[in-house]
């Protein structure tokens, strides 16, 4: 099964980089669930939390706050001034 | 003691105390690079994505964004100046400096006014030296720059770009650091920041690569205005860091060459101090002898 190569960073450093099963974000126009194949996009973050699935089924949560998601070719890029792991 | 000889042994012990200070100095310098070159890299990924993401929307999106026409009239351009906020690291500020007059002067002639941001203690002096103004300016900080920082000034620069000339905004918006190229090279660099010039970026992507058609939450615009202010400040403080960097490697050189200059010196003055010593028995001995002939011929008589 195709997977998703995810990218968080913040302003000041790479905070985490792997493969996903699925990455849930919150947009300005809600929450967003983006699985392997989706269409390219380019979106405004809300501050909240970022939930990412592994490929097994664990769960990694981060919040951002003041950033963008793109994602293009299963490449999903997390960008926020100020993002950590939580 | 002589007084040739004390003076001698004054300026060593000078020279010796001065060098005590510019090799602590150079190797707190030393240690301090690798740190801030580390910073470098640490934010590379963010202003890459960032370089990207802009370059996506600009390439694929015809739109009028104020921020990236370029005006028919370009009356007032700003110039962001970074120096350091300590000398001691040879020409580091004052390359910075002379690079930015030049482009003060240039953008005069071309009938522009010039309204500055000064970053740094150093910029700060040379302007208040000169009885100048300066519109806004930073001090502090210089060789750990933070990001907030850098956040702050893009605000600034920003919201003088979106005032209109005639009410003291500005049209035009260039920046003038320098720009870490290795330990022994550091170059003085001018960017013209706004209106922008993605291609310019540092981390441009290559002309082979391209890009996907991109679906834009909300729309177009909203992405653009969210995305443009933070490539100012990834921009802003991608050069805080090479400026930072860069000062570090500065100075390093700076007091590796004082250092080199003290030992220099203080074998002078040994020399010389040898010399004195020398030539003071010489003449005692001298003297005793000159003065025990004398007496000699004095009871002979």
């Amino acid at each position: 099964m195709a997977t998703l190569r995810v990218e968080l960073v913040a302003a000041d450093r790479a905070i985490w980089a792997g493969e996903a099963k699925m990455v849930v974000a919150k947009t300005v126009e809600g929450e967003i669930g983006l699985l392997p194949g989706h269409e390219p996009m380019l979106a405004i973050l809300a501050s909240g939390e970022v939930r990412i699935t592994l490929e097994d089924g664990a769960g990694i949560k981060a919040s951002a706050e003041d950033g963008f998601l793109s994602i293009e070719h299963d490449v999903v890029t997390i960008v926020a001034r100020h993002a950590e792991l939580v | 003691m002589g007084a040739q000889l004390r003076v001698y042994r004054q300026k060593i012990k000078s020279a010796q105390t001065t060098k005590k200070i510019t090799r602590a100095m150079e190797l707190i310098s030393a240690s301090r690079i690798a740190k801030a070159q580390q910073r470098v890299a640490a934010s590379t990924p963010y202003s890459r994505a960032v370089t990207r993401a802009v370059s996506a929307v600009a390439t694929f999106s015809n739109i009028d964004h104020p921020l990236t026409t370029e005006p028919e009239l370009i009356e007032r351009a700003a110039v962001v100046i970074f120096t350091s906020d300590r000398g001691l690291a040879g020409a580091f500020s004052s390359n910075v400096l002379r690079e930015a007059e030049q482009l003060s002067a240039l953008l005069r002639e071309q009938g522009k006014d010039v309204v500055y941001y000064l970053v740094g203690r150093k910029a700060v002096g040379f302007f208040n030296f000169r009885r100048r103004t300066a519109t806004q300016q930073w001090i502090g900080g210089t060789d750990l720059p933070q990001f907030d920082t850098a956040k702050e000034i893009a605000d600034a620069v920003v919201a003088a770009f979106n005032t209109p000339a005639s009410e003291g905004g500005v049209d035009e918006i260039h920046m003038v650091y320098n720009r870490f190229v290795s330990m022994i090279a550091q170059v003085p660099e001018v960017v013209r920041l706004l209106p922008l010039e993605v291609v310019e970026g540092v981390e441009a992507p290559s002309d082979s690569e391209v890009f996907p058609l991109y679906e834009f939450e909300p729309d177009v615009n909203k992405v653009l205005d969210a995305l443009l202010p933070v490539y100012i400040e990834s921009r802003i403080f991608n050069a805080m860091l090479q400026s930072a960097a860069s000062e570090h490697a500065a100075r390093q050189k700076a007091m590796k060459s004082a250092t080199d200059n003290a030992d220099k010196l203080i074998k002078n003055y040994t020399r010389l101090s040898n010399q004195a010593r020398q030539s003071e028995i010489t003449q005692q001995i001298s003297e005793i002898v000159g003065g025990a002939d004398a007496l000699a011929t004095v009871e002979e008589d």
